[in-house]
């Protein structure tokens, strides 16, 4: 009943690395990609820090080599590098041996090419390419295409900060239902200046280097990033003979119902999130080993979140840290971000440090984990939440 | 594994469907190539402190979905599911002309918020005050098939008993003019008759929100049985009719049992070929339908497909200005929907009576 | 000072789309957030760009908003003291 669904591969781009092998380097060695921005003229350029990809749009269409004429967005650049690692790393030679799906996850879409050409559009037709790669389904197209997915079951979620998460979910249930025998889940978003500024708007941007869970936290740090995980059903795992990595155990889904951006006091939509997650995993709260949190470092999210986790896990609570320090927020792509570094605790057993953190934060006692740890760990919860009241969970455990 | 019905429709459209007990009663022929919603009395549904910030899709979903609940007899439901394609666009335009006209500076947040594509499902949940599973589908054409396939899973599974399930998309006058730029939307002039027969490039259109609520449990005020819905990211031309009567079958239907197949038309002359390769060959002998003439082109079009579908099968009526031809039918059993969107994003979905 | 009162009345209907309101609903020390207008946390962030582009005072904490908003009487005594515009 409460059965695992297999993941036998996964890839990841972000500000700490452009593969998976670097981004658990730079985990293990406390070392951070937030720096000023350097891809994007904006005139808050000195008031923020971000998590940039040092890439190029250039060097990526390089690296995958697209033809000159292509329409891609930064967003799916990205998100194509991150799911080819995901299906080389599951050793997939024929995509369409299986019914194989693509679910992805964006907030930003096309917007990064948009925002550029908005007004040229309508003097000159040199860009008109990149119109129709405005909408959120287009970089999801683009990777299928890439992948050699077809006539299949793609599509994208769109749910703010907790997309990924989403995606991640929807892909295990497919998999539970015999709708697909494979699955690429995940999401990809590239910076752009449409979400510097909207963030901007909510003052919510952090000046300096993010602080998860300190008392004197001052906002976030906006990062761009792709991940993606390969989910198959336990036919593919055993007639491919297949390593699996690890398993999507659990999973919930709620909505706050409180306010359009911001979470309520005492976080009703996570309380719920990860309880449901616990009852489909078949597990109780001492069942988690690690909580990789979702810890953005607004005063709203770290308050909200801590207090649901002590909610849920009572005195209890087992170590818990957010890596929004290391990678920045990275929006729809975070929860796909932090499942491979949830995936990679469970593979390594190790807890990776809370950067920044210097004071407790009054309204609770509760400590982000602040050292890197060596911890025999059995499962890991990810917790992702987003504007519009959207809460999810996602457990990661070694067992099925 | 459960059955899946559904149990309410509510439609805000280019024509004016918002009223449950009529049926295109009366039909606005539309004379240009943008066709807006006509709009129901939002303040009779929406409270003004909480209208006050609400973009025109977040009124016309919340409206919606309103009226919907309604009509199912619900005033709670365990989730809601949503398909954009675009999100609340005007927000989204409003937005980035600021930022680039103001060189990033005086920019207000209310805009930024409504942009976000969940924001319509988010203000769904805060009006309903609902805790339960909140998804928001951005997948074009398939946008909100997406939801339906995701609500049917949780249906059947008994996850959850009363589903919210809608689609939701907005004209935004940037995006618009940026589409006749590339053709997407025709360039000269037409109208709801001519669109269907026009014979040349991209199509008419249109906005709206159709919301629905899915149930597992049959009741008075049911529609249809969703039988089942299927998507397909690309499709061969020629392996459209192949694939139709493979999709029959597997859900123990053959061409013949088919009364209607509702058909995604949209005066396109280079993409409109997939539907006719349907009309010409399987279902030449079937009542075929078309709505788009009617509603105009937009990512979440075919829920006002699903709208007509539930409609023709709940009143066993047929108006005129949906026949693609004219068959002699009894009774109408079963309704095939098959829709594209410029060759991408294919749908099947199968209704029946109950 | 009373013209001052007038038109952030007019400012905040326009911009904080009060569409039912006029200016003499709003009487200068009825409380903008909670029981009286019951504005919540955006209308605060539209406020304070409002300060900004109109009359040059930048917040750069949302919470410093708190007490400024309290009612008309109190943006307006804040506005004349820090306007640099």
């Amino acid at each position: 009943m409460n059965k695992g669904v297999a993941i036998t591969g996964m890839g990841i781009i972000s500000a700490i690395g452009n593969n998976v092998a670097e981004n658990f380097q730079s985990l293990i060695e406390s070392k951070k990609g937030i720096s000023r921005i350097s891809k994007i003229d904006t005139i808050h350029k000195n008031d923020i820090m971000v998590g940039e990809i040092d890439y190029t749009n250039s060097q990526l269409e390089q690296l995958l080599g697209l033809s000159p004429d292509n329409n891609f967005s930064r967003t799916g650049l990205l998100g194509t590098v991150a799911a080819k690692e995901a299906v080389a790393h599951a050793g997939i030679n024929d995509i369409n041996k299986y019914k194989t799906g693509l679910i992805s996850a964006t907030s930003v879409g096309g917007m990064d090419m948009t925002e550029k050409f908005y007004y040229q559009y309508l003097e000159n037709n040199t860009n008109h390419k990149y119109i129709e790669g405005h909408h959120a389904g287009d970089s999801t197209q683009k990777i299928a295409e890439q992948l050699g997915i077809e006539k299949s079951l793609i599509t994208t979620i769109s749910t703010a900060c907790s997309s990924a998460a989403n995606a991640i979910m929807l892909g295990a249930r497919l998999i539970k239902s015999g709708q697909l025998d494979r699955v690429i889940v995940g999401g990809s978003d590239c910076m752009s200046k449409f979400t510097i500024n909207g963030f901007k708007t909510l003052m919510i941007l952090s000046d300096t280097y993010n602080t998860p869970f300190d008392e004197n936290r001052k906002g976030l740090n906006l990062g761009e990033a792709a991940a993606f995980l390969v989910l198959e059903s336990d036919t593919v795992v055993k007639a491919e003979n297949k390593t699996v990595i690890a398993y999507v155990k659990g999973y919930g889904n709620a909505n706050d119902a409180f306010h359009q951006t911001a979470s309520s006091d005492h976080g009703d939509g996570a309380t719920l999130a990860m309880e449901k997650a616990l009852q489909v995993a078949g597990y109780t709260a001492n069942d988690i080993d690690y909580i990789n949190a979702h810890g953005t470092a607004t005063g709203n999210n770290d308050l909200s979140e801590g207090r649901a986790i002590i909610r849920v896990f009572g005195e209890n609570v087992p170590e818990f840290s957010s890596t929004k320090a290391y990678t920045g927020h990275t929006l729809a792509a975070a929860g796909a971000i932090e499942a491979v570094y949830s995936i990679l605790a469970l593979q390594n057993n190790v807890i990776y440090p809370n950067l920044n953190y210097k004071t407790q934060m009054k309204e609770f006692n509760i400590t982000p984990q602040l050292e890197f740890k060596e911890k025999t760990l059995k499962t890991v919860m990810s917790n992702s939440f987003g504007f519009g009241g959207n809460c999810s969970t996602v457990i990661f455990s070694k067992e099925q | 594994m459960n059955k899946v019905y559904i149990n309410s429709i509510s439609s805000i459209s280019p024509q004016k469907t918002f009223d449950n007990s009529e049926f295109l009663n009366e039909v606005i022929n539309h004379e240009n190539q943008v066709v807006f919603a006509v709009e129901p009395i939002y303040k009779d549904y929406i409270p003004p402190a909480a209208a006050r910030r609400m973009a025109k899709g977040i009124k016309m979903g919340v409206v919606a979905s309103k009226m919907a609940l309604k009509e199912a007899e619900l005033e709670h439901v365990d989730a809601i599911i949503t398909g954009t394609g675009m999100g609340c666009l005007r927000d989204s335009e409003k937005f980035l002309s600021a930022i680039i006209d103001n060189n990033e500076q005086f920019l207000t947040p209310t805009s930024f918020i409504q942009s976000t594509h969940n924001t319509v499902g988010g203000q769904i949940a805060l009006e309903l005050q609902c805790k339960g599973y909140n998804f928001t589908y951005v997948h074009g054409s398939n946008s909100f098939e997406s939801a339906l396939l995701d609500a049917k899973l949780q249906l059947e599974l008994n996850e959850a008993q009363n589903i919210l399930v809608g689609g939701v998309d907005e004209l935004g006058d940037h995006t618009t003019k940026l589409q006749q730029l590339i053709h997407l939307i025709k360039n000269e002039a037409i109208t709801t008759n001519t669109l269907l027969k026009s014979k040349t490039k991209g199509s008419m259109f249109g906005e709206g929100a159709s919301f629905f609520v899915l149930s597992n449990k049959k009741q008075a005020s049911t529609y249809a049985e969703l039988v089942s819905v299927k998507m397909y990211n690309t499709l061969p031309l020629d392996e459209v009719s192949g694939l139709t009567t493979n999709f029959l079958k597997k859900n123990n239907l053959t061409i013949e049992d088919i009364d209607i197949v509702v058909l995604g038309n949209n005066g396109d002359i280079d993409f409109d070929g997939y539907f006719n390769q349907l009309t010409s060959t399987v279902f030449n002998n079937t009542q075929q339908v078309c709505y788009k003439h009617l509603c105009g082109e937009f990512n979440t079009a075919s829920p006002f497909g699903i709208w007509i579908a539930s409609k023709i099968l709940k009143t066993q009526s047929l108006p005129d200005i949906l026949k693609l031809n004219d068959k002699e039918t009894g009774s109408f059993k079963n309704i095939l929907l098959y829709n594209q969107y410029r060759g991408e994003n294919h749908s099947f979905t199968l209704l029946k009576t109950c | 000072m009373e013209a001052l009162k007038q038109e952030l009345k007019e400012n905040i209907i326009e911009q904080l789309n009060l569409e039912d309101m006029t200016a003499a609903d709003i009487s200068d020390d009825d409380m903008l957030f909670g029981d009286g207008l019951a504005l919540d946390s955006i209308d605060a962030l539209e406020l304070i760009v409002m300060l900004d582009k109109n009359y040059g005072i930048k917040l750069t904490d949302p919470k410093e908003g708190r007490a400024i908003f309290e009612s008309i009487n109190t943006m307006a005594a804040y506005i004349s003291e820090h306007r640099s515009k």
